[in-house]
Formats: C-alpha cells, structure tokens, sequence
C-alpha cells in the first residue's frame, strides 16, 4: 500500500467536502426517512421525530395504488425510442455541421441550439393547434391525432432535444482528427460510411455522456406530458405521481415513497453510464 | 485552420451531397415545425385578442396594444421579472462559482472524488416530483425540518417559509440552487479535463501558486466553457417554471415570467393574444442572450 502523504490542507479540503456533501444529502435522506415511516407514526410524533416502526410498507403500497407498473411502461415507451431518435438525428446534423464546410453552418447550429433554449411555455399555444390538426390513422395513434399520442410527445421530445445533442456533438466531433475522415475519402468511402463506420465509433464517450443527461430529461418531464397527453391513462410515471394525492389529504410518507421510486431509473442510468460522462461532455477539448 | 482541412462540398458526388442533405435536413425540417413555426405562431398571436378555443376566424387584431397592457395594465407583471432577475443573479452568485469551486477541488485525483462528484450531480437527475415534495418536507410550517430544528413550531413564532411572500422565492431558490450547482460543475469538470496538464505542471515547476495557476493557466484554457455556462444560467432562468408552479403555481411571491405565460393560455380566463405577448417577451429576451453567443462562438472557428 501507498503511503498517503497526508497534508493540512488537504485535510480542510475534505472536510469541506465531507460537509457540503452532507448538507447536499438532506433533502434526499430526509425524504428517504419519511418514506420508511407510517403514516400514523409521523401523524403522532411529527414529521422530526425517531421512534415508532420503520419500513417499506409505503413503498409497496404506493407501487400498487398508483399503479406503477403501468405508468413506467409508458415512460419506457416513450422515454426509450424519443431518446434513441434525438440521438441518431444529433449525431447526423453535427456530423454535417463538423465535418463539411457549407454556408449555412452557423444557420443550422442557431436554428438547433437556439431552438432548444427557447422556453417551453413560449410555444405551446401554436404547437396545441398543430397537434390537434395533425391527423393519424388509428394505428399511429388511437386519438386519431398528433395531440394526445404517445407519437406526438416523442416528438416533440426529439425536436426539443437534438438542438442540445447538436451542439455537445458537434464540438466534441471538431475534436476529432480530421486526417481519419480524409484518408476514408482518399479510400472512396461513402459520406454515410464516413458518419457511420468511421465518427459514430469515436463518438462513443459523448454519446453515453449525452445519453445519460438526456434519459434523465426525457424521463423528468412533465410540461410536455400534461400539456399535450389529455388521456390519464397514456401519461408517463412522473405525471402519474399526481394518483397518489388525494382531493383532500395527502399521504405524504407515502408520497414520498411514490417519489422516490420514480427517481431510481434515472439513478440506476446515471450510476451505470457515469465513467463516460465526463469525458464525453469535454467541450471543445485541447488535450482529446 | 479548419478552413482548409475540412470537407469541401464542391469534392462530393451527387448521392453523397444527397445523403448529407438528407442528415442534417430532416432533423431541422422536425426541430422548425414543431419549434420555430409555434415560436413565430406566438409571436404572431401577440398582437390579437382571441380566446385560443374557437376557430381561427374569431381572432381579432388588436396591434400592439398586448404589449401596453401587459407593461401597464397588469401588476403581476413587475414582480415576475423582478423574481427572474433575483434568480438570475443567486444563480450567477452561487451556483456558478460554487460549481466551478467544486469540480477543481475534484479535479485534483483526491480519494473519493467520485463519490463527491456523485452527490453533487444526484440533486440533476431527481424528478421535479420529487424535488417539489421536498419543499413541502423542509419548509411546512409545523411539520417541516426546519422550523423543527430551529423551534420555530409555536403559533407565536412560526416562520411560513411557502406562505410568505418574502421569503418563498429563497426558500424555492435554496432547492434549485442545490439543483443547478452540480448540473453546472459537471460542466466546469468537463472543462477542466480538457486543460493540458502540461501546462499546469510547467506553471508548478516555475514555482506558481495555486491560484496564479488557476488564473494564468486554467482559466484561459476555461473559457469556451465559461461562456456555456453562462448562456445555460440565463437559460435556465428564464425557463424556470418547474419547482415553483409545483409549489403554489407562481403566486403570492413566487411569481415569474413563466408561469404568467401559463395563467393566461392555460389558466381559467384564457387569454391567448395577452399570454402569447408575455411568452414573445420571454422569446426575445432568450433569443438577444443565444443568437450573439452562436454567432460568436462559430463565427470564430470557420
């Protein structure tokens, strides 16, 4: 074993760091503990309370009352193929974007990037007529429209997500040599073999980088879900999390526990794809 | 340097330039209809007076006169951007240093970077949900954590942390601070990975401090990140919507420029020429802080 050369001011650094990670945890420990408690328990002693039985009754009991199961099939349904499209849509526009030298660049990159920075609220109005003027058949959509398919909200997650992927790949595509796409050119390989045998490969940190960052988007969002998914029933888990409060009590321990298992997916892809992440989000790097 | 080095369209055979078309067309054709076509459609709508239900024939132009009545006739209208403007400065006051504090303290391969690294990002991928219930957990009057710890249950000397208007809007930017310092470290990490690490060692070996190393060295090399980071903060304040309509729907302090756009096209009197001149406001507003910094940033390079 090394021998760790302990100095002083490393020392304060981790209890700095010890600290602020602490005080970073309450919130989620916090409603960890409360979720473990029954309601009656909190009802008598108070929420800041020890004392009374611990367990993962409210877990369960939230799993079935809200049906979970359910709800996260349709997130899988919608979270999985929209997050699978922003990728592929990204990863063509900024290859274009990186690797060709055309006039409308700089046009292309502000119509992607500006596009995913406008407001959500800023647009919906228009883009509630749209949907509801857009007809399906059946087999696309029950409702017989873009407005309260699942198509629909996949979509609209592509077209607002791939203007953030643009940018975060194109940078991290300028970063690549371009003498491997030359002398691919010299060889006659096709534009479409250059993006897909030759980039997409060395792609590989952003993609699990952006993949993480945008799962835990596509997967949180409950704007795009209660505006333009009318049906109940066809929402994803985070807008079905509203099952659990009742019209005139809340059940927060219970709550909690509905919240909490909701945040385990995303836990699950971030703990799963974070050795990629910061290497994949380098921006613009110097060092490769 | 690119200029040169980088594919030239004129070298490419006709199915390719199809091809290339083909990839960077279609995803801007879905980005401009479902995004650029309803920013404009808002932009258009500022100037009518309609109630968004009935037909298109029902839209009456009204001018600029949205415009006068949301500046002159409609009070929430002061306070909201007053709050975007608050939130914009804590976001530039703490989570911006903070974060960049953080991810350097991280970057020095010390034990257990990981882990802190970890619980800094965990507050990024919790849901809205979820974070929303936290304020309930943490500032309720009688039951929340910190009236408990600090005993203020009593009837006499209760602090409403939710309830009342001065001091709601901390309270909520306590939790989305906690939220957007480790988003924006990740981002500083990121930036700090890609400083040569030569250049950091030359500058030791040449006897610089800690800090004159951090000023000469790193934040230079910092730069195109610094600016990411910026545009994401006003970005991200001006979208702010989330924790605070879970909350209390952006009223009685907690009001801003987004949730006024969603009282007035969602809310119980729909006004859609009113709340379309508001969401118009929020557009140009995003567009004069993103366009520049695009143009800027590409400009650069080609």
């Amino acid at each position: 074993m090394r021998i760790l050369r302990v100095r002083p001011a490393r020392l304060s650094l981790h209890a700095f760091l010890i600290l602020t990670s602490l005080v970073w945890l309450v919130p989620v420990v916090w409603a960890l503990y409360t979720a473990l408690r029954p309601y009656a328990d909190t009802a008598k002693h108070g929420y800041v309370s020890v004392g009374g039985s611990y367990g993962v009754k409210n877990f369960t009991d939230a799993w079935s009352q809200a049906d979970m199961m359910h709800f996260f099939v349709n997130t899988i349904v919608i979270t999985i193929p929209a997050l699978l499209i922003t990728l592929a849509f990204a990863s063509m526009a900024a290859f274009v974007i990186a690797r060709f030298r055309w006039r409308y660049n700089v046009a292309l990159l502000v119509l992607f990037t500006a596009g995913n920075l406008l407001p959500q609220q800023a647009i919906i109005t228009p883009l509630f007529r749209i949907y509801t003027n857009v007809k399906l058949p059946n087999w696309l959509s029950d409702s017989g429209e873009l407005y309260d398919s699942t198509l629909g909200l996949i979509l609209i997650h592509v077209a607002f997500q791939t203007g953030f992927c643009v940018f975060v790949m194109s940078n991290y595509m300028k970063t690549i040599p371009i003498e491997i796409s030359e002398a691919a050119v010299v060889d006659g390989a096709s534009v479409f073999r250059q993006y897909w045998q030759l980039t997409l490969p060395l792609c590989r940190p952003v993609l699990a980088a952006l993949a993480t960052l945008e799962f835990t988007w596509i997967y949180n969002d409950f704007y795009w879900a209660t505006a333009l998914i009318s049906t109940g029933d066809k929402r994803p888990i985070t807008a079905a999390l509203a099952n659990l409060q009742g019209e005139f009590f809340t059940n927060n321990n219970l709550v909690a526990a509905g919240s909490l298992l909701v945040a385990v997916p995303t836990l699950i892809v971030f703990f799963a794809l974070q050795r990629h992440f910061i290497a994949g989000l380098t921006l613009g790097s110097s060092k490769g | 340097m690119s200029k040169k080095k980088r594919g030239n369209l004129r070298l490419l055979t006709g199915p390719d330039k199809a091809v290339l078309t083909a990839m960077a067309g279609i995803p801007a054709l879905l980005t401009t209809a479902l995004i650029w076509v309803p920013a404009l459609g808002s932009i258009v709508l500022s100037f009518s007076k309609w109630n968004g239900i009935g037909g298109f024939d029902q839209i009456q132009w009204i001018g600029g006169k949205n415009y006068y009545n949301v500046t002159h006739g409609y009070p929430p209208f002061t306070p909201a951007w007053h709050h975007n403007l608050i939130w914009f400065a804590v976001f530039v006051l703490i989570p911006a240093p903070l974060g960049l504090y953080l991810a350097t303290q991280l970057d020095k391969r010390i034990a257990g970077s990981r882990l802190y690294q970890n619980i800094f990002f965990l507050p990024v991928v919790l849901s809205l949900a979820l974070v929303g219930f936290m304020v309930e957990l943490i500032y309720a009057p009688e039951q929340g954590l910190i009236n408990n710890l600090t005993g203020h249950t009593k009837p006499g000397n209760l602090v409403d942390w939710i309830g009342d208007p001065h001091l709601n809007l901390f309270a909520v930017l306590t939790l989305a601070v906690w939220r957007q310092t480790g988003y924006v470290m990740i981002l500083w990490l990121a930036g700090l990975k890609a400083v040569d690490p030569a250049l950091r060692e030359a500058a030791a070996l040449d006897g610089a401090s800690e800090w004159q190393t951090f000023r000469r060295v790193v934040q230079p090399a910092l730069r195109p990140v610094t600016i990411v980071v910026t545009v994401i903060t006003v970005v991200e304040t001006l979208r702010a919507f989330d924790i605070v309509y879970v909350v209390n729907r952006g009223k009685n302090g907690l009001e801003l420029l987004s949730t006024l756009i969603t009282d007035n096209i969602v809310g119980e009197a729909i006004r859609v020429g009113f709340g379309s001149a508001l969401a118009s406001i929020l557009l140009v507003v995003s567009l004069l802080v993103i366009v520049p910094y695009l143009v800027v940033t590409f400009r650069k390079e080609d």
